[in-house]
């Protein structure tokens, strides 16, 4: 990739170019059912146990930190609450989004980069068969799909890891962690986090096809292409993400 | 039968490096046809931009009345189905075993049912010589049964024009005699206009209708196969004699000079190309008029 800007520039361009084709393509028939489960179980087998393992430390520490903040404050009824609402709102579609790009969207990268310089991707186009509808929109979908499922796992882990530690570890009070839950987390919370969740999981599985389509010069240059793949979801995902909290903040009046 | 392709004034650069130039030719319906050239003249380049993978910078391809350099995407892929390309490694899905790779068109565009699909397949794997490899992954076999895999593929959905990337090269001289025997008794079956891109010079003298030679980024020459062979043009005749003597150097050009002095020394009398007789199909193949023609003026030139 060249580092001049009209080569950032075209690049932009052409994702852009390849993401809208991914809409457009997405209504047209037959749809490709098989290719979808196959990609969607595939997706899944790889995100589900690192998701499990990450999501638990991740709430770990967020209880660590709330608890003893709310202890400094003299807040610890809201400790619950503090951490449900963490854990929901920003750390559950954060985790998901670092795995459905890191370990799914990888994935996806090689692959197709890999048939690209196979010419497989050429013969597949001259068999008259367009790769997008083919083979990107299933994938898309399919990210998609397990982004959301995970999105829900993490969350459920998230909160069972922080009450595990908040009240066995921190000798916090059961009862009231559980009770402290809805003070401030609302049910839009979780609509929200899985509304992004579905935005990241589209993302990085257009970025990494495009990538991986895009992908030429041998091996290499599929390494190449993952690499890329994996900076410019993570980039992408970020400002995303900024984007749809502020967004959220005020679209959904807040609670207290 | 056959669809006829006419290019006319096409260039392709890569940047500012130009691939070739202005090439105008006419690929006659249901002819084969080969293109010629030293390596890195961009032939393959030229048949991907035939099948519109690549966009030329001017120009136009006119097949069945359309222009395929001004079509949209979805047009193309419409007539990327009058298509059947073999790409050089045959270009198999490496996922599928060969059965499901020569099946997958088949299964992609028509609406057959498993029984049919499995009578094309097969009938088509045996036109090639690939009964029993069924279910071997692309990975597991040699170069020559991938590419005549490819070939299988290329065949199944009964294409119009036929596009060959080095269908010889990696292949050993007997296979190579095998599949260019292949190729005629194809077109002979199957009245498909084709095209060859090759570096191989015994097959582009028994094979081919047509000889197109590219060099120094343009189409030197464009013709029947006797007026190629019998051509006095320098570059035509190093190229079909594979001489070091000529215009063509290692590095593509050489200066004038030395082209001069070198073509000086060959002796011109001695060099008199002889007519490599035609390869005609196979014994058990029934000839269409045109190859009936062509039979009948062999037994003439060579009688």
């Amino acid at each position: 990739m060249s580092l001049s800007p009209i080569g950032a520039l075209r690049h932009s361009g052409s994702l852009f170019a390849m993401a809208l084709d991914v809409v457009r393509t997405l209504p047209r028939r037959p749809f490709q059912v098989r290719e979808f489960i196959q990609q969607a179980w595939f997706i899944a087998s790889v995100t589900i146990l690192p998701t499990a393992l990450v999501s638990i430390p991740f709430g770990a520490v967020i209880a660590l930190q709330i608890g003893s903040l709310t202890r400094q404050l003299g807040a610890q009824s809201f400790s619950g609450a503090a951490s449900v609402l963490a854990v929901l709102r920003e750390a559950s579609p954060i985790v998901t989004a670092l795995l459905i790009a890191g370990a799914g969207g990888t994935a996806i990268c090689a692959d197709l980069g890999a048939r690209k310089i196979r010419e497989e991707i050429d013969a597949m186009q001259v068999l008259g068969i367009d790769p997008i509808h083919r083979l990107v929109v299933p994938r898309v979908l399919a990210s998609m799909v397990v982004a959301v499922l995970l999105n829900g796992l993490v969350s459920v882990v998230g909160v069972a890891g922080g009450y595990f530690f908040n009240v066995v570890l921190q000798n916090g009070t059961p009862g009231a962690y559980l009770a402290s839950f809805t003070s401030l987390a609302q049910l839009s919370d979780l609509w929200a986090a899985e509304l992004k969740a579905l935005v990241f999981g589209a993302i990085s599985a257009i970025v990494a096809s495009y990538k991986g389509l895009t992908a030429k010069g041998g091996p290499k240059g599929v390494g190449d292409a993952v690499n890329q793949s994996v900076v410019i979801t993570f980039m992408l995902l970020f400002v995303t993400n900024f984007v749809m909290t502020a967004v959220y903040f005020q679209v959904v009046p807040q609670k207290g | 039968m056959g669809v006829e392709i006419c290019v006319e004034g096409l260039t392709k650069s890569f940047g500012h490096q130009v691939i070739w130039q202005d090439v105008s030719l006419t690929l006659p319906a249901g002819e084969i046809s080969v293109m010629l050239g030293p390596s890195g003249t961009g032939k393959s380049v030229f048949l991907k931009t035939l099948v519109g993978l690549l966009k030329p910078e001017r120009g136009s391809i006119r097949i069945a009345g359309q222009d395929i350099t001004r079509l949209r995407e979805h047009d193309l892929y419409e007539v990327r189905k009058l298509f059947g390309v073999l790409f050089q490694d045959g270009a198999l899905f490496g996922s599928m075993n060969l059965y499901d790779n020569i099946a997958f068109p088949l299964r992609e565009h028509t609406r057959k049912p498993e029984s049919e699909v499995r009578k094309i397949v097969l009938e088509k794997m045996d036109m090639v010589g690939l009964i029993g490899a069924e279910e071997k992954l692309p990975g597991e076999i040699s170069g020559g049964m991938r590419k005549r895999a490819g070939l299988a593929r290329a065949l199944v959905l009964d294409p119009e024009i036929i596009l060959f990337d080095e269908p010889d090269s990696g292949l050993d001289p007997v296979r190579v005699a095998y599949l260019n025997q292949l190729i005629v008794d194809l077109n002979a079956q199957i009245d498909a206009t084709f095209l060859i891109v090759t570096h191989d010079i015994a097959s582009a003298r028994q094979v081919p209708d047509n000889i197109g030679l590219l060099f120094r980024r343009e189409l030197v020459m464009f013709g029947p196969r006797e007026k190629l062979l019998t051509s006095d043009e320098p570059v035509v005749r190093q190229f079909l004699n594979g001489r070091m003597q000529g215009p063509i150097g290692m590095a593509e050009e050489k200066d004038a000079a030395q082209v001069e002095q070198e073509l000086a020394q060959i002796d011109d009398s001695a060099a008199a190309p002889a007519m490599t007789p035609r390869l005609l199909p196979g014994s058990g193949i029934t000839r269409p008029p045109r190859w009936q023609t062509i039979a009948e003026r062999e037994r003439e030139l060579h009688a």
